[in-house]
Parts: structure tokens; C-alpha cells; sequence
């Protein structure tokens, strides 16, 4: 698997590590003195600097001949370079290549990291941030308006109001603050932040620079794609930013309509719905499939609706495309011409003040230089294997690259950018790491939140089916927790499949107060393997919210017994 | 949490003839007469059970339901405690059971579709010779009956094929296709033409481009704006008001030349408490009592600086000592709460406003303390110094209007205490003693206001008694 190899010499100088560049040398030979891998180099002598630092000055002193070694990379590549300025380069400083550059610091790799545009990608400009800092004001807002809730705790509150500018400058301010602590860390490891959008010239080989300025070649033992996505816009919908918009616009908070439509009601577009709810607009969902929130687990779905859409100023049309969007101009309101998903007739017009484009998120792969290596992108992902390889046109995976996040699209998240990236990193460091996928947690922050881990209940019983093993499910609702009920936050469920069999965890779905905080004790049990027999002895605090899932579990029937036993007991 | 329920109807009718019904309760009005006509034909052949599965009330609120599922199908024969049907109300999907043996027969009202509560949603037939009948019935009851129980949304314009899952997508574009105007309304405005059931179509828009608003609708409806109206930064709203609006929310103008003068804090606070005391049951009880020995007695010890306030608040905290339940307070409509301290707050009126200054613990203070305290508070409440302890801390109200004159009258039990005594004027009056004797006593009405969810009519006549003697022999409230 680790097709590259790297070379030690065991003459010992006292080289300074700015002797890494060698654009003069590129094709420095050397005559071997061992061969290893880099990974068992590493543990073999303990500092990796100094050490790599003895290798360059070794090839410079000696190495008036081309090499006789031999290595699988080379025979692939042609001739890639035999020297390079970095043991890694990422491509997109957004959370997954931060992700990948702290991991690749942590074990000792040379690594740059090339960003076009600002450090933290979408999520810390345009997404999960941003739009956290808006949640978390609409979350107050509902909280304080609802007359209900208020006068059950005890409290009085007259009229809530909001400054929408004030509200916006919280996400603004919450964005900068967060990119600058990533910008920070990167730097504090040590990790060069080359501006410039960055293309694939050839193996091992990049190409950065900004407009106007000369292009810098760079080259690096791996590279790691990690440049993301932009909103999807779909045909037919004109975005001009100001009433139709994508994400990135209404988290500007430029305008809070008094009707929006937003297309799409997955993540996205139930959080902006959550937001713009809360701060008095009313919203149209459009939704392509049949039912509200695809993705999420039916029943989780079906609660979900009763409580986030249903009660709200929220109506929809299921089964439906918009066609043709066009902004508001010369007096006349937004159009969506919405037609049947199925048989294409037209069947509605909508005119409202404003559209958002939630439909979606499409990977930013153009211009990064992929037909140089004979990749062919699959509607714009980057094709990859399960160890996050990249995969050429022929089938064939290409050396030394990488592609993680959204930009290939097995999981649009942005920490399982990270964790794919941390994956990788262990792969090129010579330990091999296939990441579980199903053990990463989704969430989506409305309130109350919904989590998930893991299979949704008809997944598993498919699974269920074509494996042959029985599938069970255990509930537990949040009106019996304690805590849940103090904060007068009772609405909610959590829901475990498993199998009853072995204990096994398939999928953890929750959807109540702080779903997003508790799904982690399920994510965890999933990625370290823990069976329910065993985490069901694990002990909650009292009381807390993490008690539902204590029940959750608790409440599952398993046949097997406790697999390992309970740690020794100590005295106290 | 789906705990299921017996909400099968035991009622066996649908298809029957009446004889049967003097041992079962009749079928709900919901049936039009037209089916029943038809039943009536059909039953009079028909010796059999067919009972009738019905829409369940799930819950409180619930008006009406939707078939999430069938459990069984057409043909199954079912056993008392299954579960037939998935339904879902406004609040969760419940398994409903079957509380009877049978073969379900018909379904009437299909997975996905709506029927309100108490409409027949299937058939139950007891033996396999009834299905056909049972069939038939459910035929003309979806033909004749059910149709307009099921699906409150018109049918669209254009036929789509799956609506099951379309059907709960709000009603406008089907009439968007009839009329030559396209109506618009927006979501909030269409749950609330829901709620109020509002013809949507009737509602006249006045939102930009002519949309029906959730205002127009609660105009269409003639209810105030819910209070926590539209969240939108507000300040316009409230700087100006503008007159037109206000005199189209008010019920009349006022008179040309009439003078608008808002509410002072004060006169807002007893506003507020005025409206908040309707939601309290109350009752009120009167009772005369001589006054003779406590005009006697005021006249010893007014030198000394009592006032009659002092005196009547004093023989009320001693009549309370003694009936505590009168002191106490019904604070959330499930309990009592028994007051430590007797607290007797007394009506003053003072600078064009009403309040209650408090005399804390008047059953404990002497009588001369509590003159002596009454007149500090009233000199504070008169420079608006008093401090909120002082006011609303009263556990028991006293308001005399006996200096005007007034006889009687009958005060409004202030929200948070349990009873409010009014104090009419002490007059002379004839009255016949036991031996048939007329003398000239003076008397005085009191009429005390009290919470019925906690002082009953026995309590508030025994704390009167105790309130009447200690007046009628005052010696004690000098002690």
C-alpha cells in the first residue's frame, strides 16, 4: 500500500532544516544507503527533522550519479520529482485540510497548505459557523416569544425584538473569530499557508498563485484534494444574491423577508427555515421527493415535521421542482414555477419576496488541473476508493493523491472531511486506516436538534435482510428526563436499531434538546465497536440529558452477554 | 410510546335495523340521512354483525386523523387486542386495537387519507358470510358519506397521481385554477384560514401584490392580532400609530372632542389586575353587624390616635387568625396556600389612583402600633414612596366606603389573595330582638368577595360570625 519509499543516510551533520528547498536539485539522486519505509523510519529514529535533515544533506554531498534504486512510484510516474519542498501539500485550507495539516504536524510531515481564497472554507465562512451564530439567536428568539413556554417557567418577558444587523455582525464576528483561531493554529504548528488557488500540474507536482502574480511550482511526496463545495444551483434559477439567494448570501443576513421560499429541505434549508421563523418571516418549502426532510430516519422525520414545520408559519409542496426562478425586479415579486417532479407538468406559480437555493452543495473541483494526472470527475467528485485514493480515468489509483470532503462527496460533512483527512494522513505515515463512515454523526441545529449516526431504520432492516440478521429498535422519549422537563424542553425521542443478536449499534437517531451534544456517546460506541451490553453499564450523571441515551440503551434486549468484564473494581 | 388504546366503536350499526338500537347507542349524526335510507333497506334482510371501526379521538385536540397505515388488510380475521390501524393525530401515530373478534370487511378510508373523529374508517364483519355486505356498505358509504368526511382539501386541478402524499399541501391551487384571479396567501395565512375556518377565497388581500396576510385573515375572522404579534424589529409599529388603524380595531370612535389620556403607571397596574381578576371564580356573602359597642369603643381611643381603618383591620385579623383558609390564596388553580403572616392590605384612594398600603402582621401589632403604622403608610403612599412590600404584600383586602354613605357594595377580589371585605356605613336601624323587642342599633353591612376554588360559602359565613362578634364585643381588640 505505501508505494512511496524514502531514504536515510546515516552520516551525521549538523544541517539546519532551511536547507529543505532544492528546486535547484529536483532530481537529486543519491546513492541508498537504507531503504524504508517512511513510516518505520520514523518510529526508527525518533526525530523526524533532524533526521530528514541528514537525508537532504546527504543527497547534496554525494550524489554526482543518478540513483540505481528502485520504487513502485517511480515506475507509475515517469518522472516525478525525486526531492520535494513538502511531505504534504492539501489543496483547500477549509476544515478538512486543517484537519489533515494539524494531523500531519502531529506526525512530524513537512506540510503546506494552499488556499485561494480564505482559511476555513466553507464551513467557518459560508456554513456551519455562520449559521450556528443565526441559530443560536432564533433559538432565544422562540424561546422569548413564546408566551407559553416563558409563563410555564415562571418568566416575564415583554415583547422580543431583534436588530437584524446586530444578528448579522454575531455571524460575521463569529466567522472571522473562528478563521482566525484556524489561520492561528496553523501557523503556531508550523504549517505554510501558500495563497494562490492551487492546480495539479502532475505527480507530486502543484502549481499555486494568485491573479497577476507568477505562478509558484511546488512539489510534495502526497497531495490531498480538500477544496470542497459551492451551493448547488439547479437550471432555470437565477440567483442575483439580493432575493434569490444560496446559503451564502442569507447567512450575510442582508434582509429578512416577510415570505421566503426555500427549495430543498434537507439540513440546509431546515435550519434557514428554523432561522427565518424565528425572526418573523414565513417560509414555503419545495421539496423534490415526496416528503419533507429526506435523509433523515422516517419516524425521526415524521416527529421532526410535527414539531419544526408543522406548528410554525411553514407551509410546502412535496413531489414538485422549481423549474424557473427569477429574482425580484421592476416592481414584481419573486416566481417559482414549480412543475410536477414526476410527470414534469407545470403545476403552480409562487410569488413571494424571496428565494433561498438550499438544494444542495456541488463540489469545487474546476481548474485544479485533474486531466494533468487523467482523473475524470463523476458530476464534478473526484472519484476515490475507500482509503480516500484518487482513481484515474483507466480505474487505476493515482499515487500519492488524495481526495477528501465534500469534494468527493461520500459524506458532505465537514468533519468527516476531517476525520478522511486525518485517515490519510495515517496512511502516508505507514499505519493503513479505512474510515467507518457510519460511525460519523450528522446533525442539524434546529431546535430542538436532530442527530444521527449510523443507519436509519429501514437501512438496517435491508441490511438486515440481505445479511440475515434480525434488526431490533428501542426508544426512549425525553418527557421522562429530568433535566429535559426542568428546562421545560420535553419534546423529543431517541431512538437505538440494533442488533439483538450480537448488541451491535446500526444507528442512533435523536431528536430533542442538545441532540447534536448527545449523539456522541452513539458515534463513539460505533467507531470503538462498544456493544450495547457493555455501554449500558457505563454510568450518566444525574441528571442530565445524557441520561436518555443511558435509557436508550438500557432499554435494548440483547441476548448476548457482557463481552469483556468490567474493569477491576477500585477502591475509593 | 405508541401504548395502544380500545378505540374500536362498540357501536355495531351502520347497516342495521333499528331494533337493534334500544340495546346500542346510535350512530352518530355524522351519517347523512341519504345512507341511512339506504341502510335501512339493506338491513331489514340482514340478520348481522357489522360493526364499524372508527376514527379514535387521540387526543384532547384532536378534530381529526390520518391513516398512516393499515396493519390488516381487507380479509383478516382479527382477534379482540390486535392492532388494525396506524392513525395519526396532531400529536403522535398510535396503533389503534380491536375490541372484538371479527374479519375486517372494508376499509373505508384509505392509508394516507383524513377522516375527522368519529367517522367510520372501516368495517368489521363477524362472520365471512357478511363481508360482501359489509363490502357493499363500505361501497355506498365512501360513495355517500365518507366523501365528505375524508380530505378537507378540494380536489386538485390537475390530477396528479399520488396523493396520498400531496394531500396535506394547503388548498389555494386548486381554486388558483377556477378563478380568473390567482390567490395568494401566505403560509401562516392559510393555517389560520384553517383554524378559523375561513373560506381562504373570500379573504380580501391587502399584502404587497395583492397577498392575503395572516392580518387579513384575522380581520376576515374579527380577532385581535395575537399579542406577541409579527417578531419584526417592532419600532415602527409602536411609533406610530397610525389613526386609521386604531379606529378600525376599536369597536366605536370617540365622540368628536373627547379627550384620550393613557393609563398612568398606576391606573395601568389596577387595569392589569382588573382583567387578570376575571379569571377567578369568586362569590361574595354578606352580613350585618352592629356597631354600637365599636363606635362606643372609637370614641375612647380616637385621642389616642386610632382611626375606625385600624379598628376594622384589627377585628379582621383576628377573625382570620381564627379561619385561616380566608387568608389563604389560590395561586395556580390546584392548591392552597396558607399564608404565615396575616397581611391586611387596605383600599385607599389617593391622588386620583388606587392602592393598597399593607399592614403586615395586623393580627400580632396592638391596636395603637397599627394606627400609629397606618399612618405612616398613608403619608408615603401619598408621596408615592411606598415600597412594593408595602403594597403587595396583602394577604386579605379591606376597602370601606362607609364615609360616603354607601350601605353596601361589592369589591373585586384583587388576583392573588383569597378574600376582600367591603365595609358599608354603620346607620341606625330598627331591630327586633328575640323577646319581640324593637330597639335602634347601629349596623353595618359587610359583604366579603372571596375565591370559590378555596374559601367555600360555609367558611366565608363562619369567618363573618367570628368577624361579627369580635366587633359586636370589641373589648378584645384592645388587648
Amino acid at each position: 500500500m505505501q508505494s512511496s519509499f524514502s531514504l536515510s543516510c546515516s552520516q551525521a551533520t549538523t544541517v539546519p532544516r532551511s536547507n529543505y528547498t532544492f528546486d535547484s536539485l529536483p532530481f537529486a539522486p543519491s546513492k541508498p544507503i537504507n531503504l524504508r519505509f517512511c513510516g518505520l523510519r520514523r518510529e526508527a529514529l525518533g526525530f523526524s527533522s533532524l533526521s530528514r535533515s541528514h537525508f537532504r544533506r546527504g543527497l547534496q554531498l554525494h550524489t554526482p550519479t543518478r540513483s540505481k534504486r528502485i520504487s513502485a512510484s517511480l515506475v507509475d510516474n515517469g518522472s516525478p520529482p525525486k526531492s520535494f519542498d513538502y511531505d504534504l501539500i492539501i489543496i483547500g485550507a477549509g476544515v478538512g485540510g486543517h484537519g489533515a495539516a494539524l494531523h500531519a504536524v502531529e506526525k512530524g510531515l513537512k506540510t503546506a497548505i494552499i488556499e485561494g481564497d480564505v482559511v476555513g472554507g466553507t464551513c467557518v465562512n459560508r456554513g456551519c459557523v455562520p449559521s450556528k451564530a443565526l441559530l443560536a439567536v432564533s433559538g432565544r428568539m422562540r424561546e422569548l416569544q413564546s408566551e407559553h413556554h416563558m409563563k410555564a417557567l415562571g418568566l416575564q418577558v415583554s415583547a422580543a425584538g431583534y436588530d437584524r444587523q446586530g444578528v448579522a455582525d454575531h455571524a460575521n464576528n463569529l466567522a472571522s473569530k473562528i478563521r482566525n483561531n484556524l489561520t492561528n493554529s496553523l501557523k503556531a504548528l508550523g504549517v505554510d499557508i501558500l495563497t494562490g488557488v492551487g492546480t495539479i500540474l502532475g505527480p507530486q507536482k502543484v502549481k499555486y498563485g494568485k491573479a497577476g502574480f507568477p505562478d509558484n511550482i511546488v512539489t510534495a511526496k502526497d497531495i490531498i484534494i480538500a477544496t470542497g463545495s459551492v451551493p448547488f444551483v439547479p437550471k432555470g434559477v437565477e440567483v442575483d444574491g439580493k432575493t434569490v439567494i444560496t446559503s451564502d448570501h442569507a447567512l450575510k443576513l442582508e434582509f429578512v423577508p416577510d415570505w421566503i421560499v426555500i427549495v430543498g429541505s434537507g439540513y440546509i434549508g431546515l435550519e434557514f427555515s428554523d432561522v427565518y421563523t424565528a425572526l418573523g418571516s414565513e417560509v414555503t418549502f419545495v421539496e423534490a421527493l415526496d416528503q419533507l426532510m429526506p435523509g433523515f430516519d422516517p419516524e425521526i422525520g415524521k416527529l421532526a415535521q410535527r414539531v419544526l414545520i408543522n406548528p410554525r408559519k411553514i407551509d410546502y409542496h412535496t413531489g414538485v421542482f422549481a423549474s424557473k426562478i427569477t429574482p425580484a425586479k421592476d416592481g414584481k415579486p419573486v416566481t417559482i414555477e414549480l412543475i410536477d417532479a414526476k410527470t414534469k407538468e407545470q403545476k403552480d406559480t409562487l410569488e413571494v419576496d424571496a428565494a433561498l437555493i438550499a438544494t444542495g452543495r456541488a463540489p469545487f473541483t474546476n481548474g485544479l488541473g485533474l486531466e494533468n494526472i487523467n482523473v475524470v470527475t463523476q458530476r464534478g467528485f473526484v472519484p476515490v476508493d475507500e482509503r480516500m485514493r484518487v482513481i484515474d480515468a483507466d480505474g487505476n489509483l493515482v499515487p500519492h493523491l488524495y481526495c477528501i470532503g465534500d469534494a468527493n462527496g461520500k459524506m458532505m460533512l465537514a468533519h468527516a472531511a476531517s476525520a478522511q483527512g486525518i485517515s490519510v494522513v495515517e496512511q502516508i505515515t505507514g499505519r493503513d486506516h479505512v474510515l467507518n463512515h457510519l460511525s460519523i454523526p450528522a446533525a442539524c441545529f434546529t431546535h430542538p436538534e436532530i442527530s444521527m449516526v449510523g443507519l436509519t431504520e429501514p437501512q438496517a432492516r435491508e441490511k438486515g435482510e440481505t445479511e440475515a440478521f434480525e434488526v431490533s429498535v428501542a426508544k426512549t422519549s425525553f418527557k421522562a428526563n429530568t433535566k429535559a422537563l426542568a428546562e421545560n424542553e420535553g419534546e423529543g425521542l431517541a431512538k437505538l436499531i440494533y442488533r439483538p443478536d450480537t448488541g451491535e449499534i446500526l444507528g442512533v437517531h435523536i431528536f430533542g434538546l442538545h441532540a447534536a451534544d448527545l449523539i456522541h456517546e452513539a458515534s463513539n460506541a460505533i467507531a470503538l465497536g462498544t456493544r450495547i451490553q457493555d455501554i449500558k453499564f457505563a454510568v450518566h450523571a444525574h441528571p442530565t440529558l445524557s441520561e436518555v441515551l443511558d435509557e436508550l440503551f438500557k432499554s435494548a434486549k440483547v441476548e448476548a452477554h457482557v463481552s469483556s468484564q468490567v474493569s477491576e473494581p477500585v477502591a475509593v | 410510546m405508541a401504548s395502544s388504546s380500545p378505540f374500536l366503536s362498540k357501536i355495531p350499526i351502520s347497516n342495521r335495523t333499528i331494533c337493534f338500537a334500544s340495546s346500542l347507542s346510535p350512530i352518530p349524526s355524522k351519517f347523512p340521512s341519504k345512507s341511512l335510507r339506504h341502510h335501512r333497506r339493506n338491513a331489514l334482510k340482514v340478520q348481522s354483525k357489522i360493526r364499524e371501526i372508527f376514527m379514535p379521538a387521540l387526543s384532547s385536540t384532536m378534530t381529526e386523523g390520518k391513516i398512516v397505515s393499515w396493519i390488516k388488510s381487507e380479509g383478516d380475521v382479527l382477534s379482540k387486542g390486535e392492532s388494525v390501524v396506524v392513525v395519526e393525530s396532531d400529536k403522535a401515530d398510535m396503533d389503534v386495537e380491536t375490541f372484538y373478534d371479527g374479519i375486517l370487511a372494508a376499509i373505508v378510508v384509505p392509508e394516507g387519507e383524513t377522516a375527522p373523529v368519529g367517522a367510520p374508517i372501516g368495517l368489521l364483519a363477524e362472520t365471512e358470510e357478511e363481508i360482501a355486505e359489509a363490502k357493499a356498505k363500505a361501497a355506498s358509504q365512501t360513495g355517500s358519506t365518507a366523501s365528505p368526511a375524508i380530505a378537507p382539501t378540494p380536489p386538485r386541478a390537475t390530477s396528479t397521481p399520488a396523493p396520498a402524499i400531496s394531500q396535506p399541501t394547503p388548498a389555494p391551487a386548486a381554486p388558483a385554477a377556477e378563478g380568473p384571479r390567482k390567490i395568494v396567501a401566505t403560509p401562516y395565512a392559510k393555517k389560520l384560514a384553517k383554524q378559523h375556518k375561513v373560506d381562504i377565497n373570500k379573504v380580501v388581500g391587502t399584502g404587497p401584490f395583492g397577498r392575503i396576510t395572516p392580518a387579513d385573515v384575522e380581520a376576515a375572522v374579527v380577532i385581535t392580532p395575537s399579542k406577541p404579534v409579527a417578531p419584526k424589529p417592532a419600532p415602527a409599529a409602536a411609533a406610530s400609530p397610525s389613526p386609521a388603524k386604531a379606529a378600525a380595531t376599536s369597536s366605536a370612535s370617540p365622540l368628536p372632542g373627547s379627550t384620550v389620556i393613557s393609563f398612568t403607571t398606576m391606573q395601568a397596574a389596577v387595569s392589569k389586575n382588573m382583567v387578570d381578576s376575571l379569571s377567578v371564580p369568586t362569590f361574595r356573602v354578606g352580613y350585618p353587624v352592629t356597631t354600637n359597642a365599636l363606635d362606643a369603643l372609637y370614641e375612647k381611643v380616637k385621642p389616642k390616635g386610632v382611626t375606625m381603618t385600624a379598628l376594622l383591620a384589627k377585628a379582621a385579623a383576628m377573625a382570620l387568625v381564627q379561619h385561616p383558609v380566608v387568608n389563604a390564596s389560590c395561586k395556580d388553580g390546584k392548591s392552597f396556600t396558607y399564608n404565615s403572616n396575616i397581611n391586611i392590605a387596605v383600599a385607599v384612594a389617593i391622588n386620583g389612583g388606587l392602592i393598597t398600603p399593607v399592614l403586615q402582621d395586623a393580627d400580632k401589632l396592638d391596636l395603637y402600633l397599627l394606627s400609629q403604622k397606618w399612618k405612616e403608610l398613608v403619608e408615603k403612599a401619598r408621596a408615592k414612596q411606598l415600597q412594593p412590600h408595602e403594597y403587595n404584600s396583602g394577604t386579605f383586602t379591606l376597602s370601606n366606603l362607609g364615609m360616603f354613605g354607601v350601605d353596601r357594595f361589592d369589591a373585586i377580589l384583587p388576583p392573588g389573595q383569597g378574600a376582600i371585605m367591603a365595609v358599608g356605613a354603620s346607620k341606625p336601624t330598627v331591630v327586633a330582638d328575640a323577646d319581640g323587642f324593637f330597639s335602634v342599633k347601629s349596623k353595618m353591612l359587610v359583604n366579603v368577595t372571596a375565591d370559590h376554588r378555596i374559601v367555600y360559602g360555609a367558611d366565608l359565613a363562619a369567618f363573618l360570625q367570628t368577624f361579627a362578634k369580635i366587633v359586636e364585643n370589641p373589648e378584645s381588640l384592645t388587648l
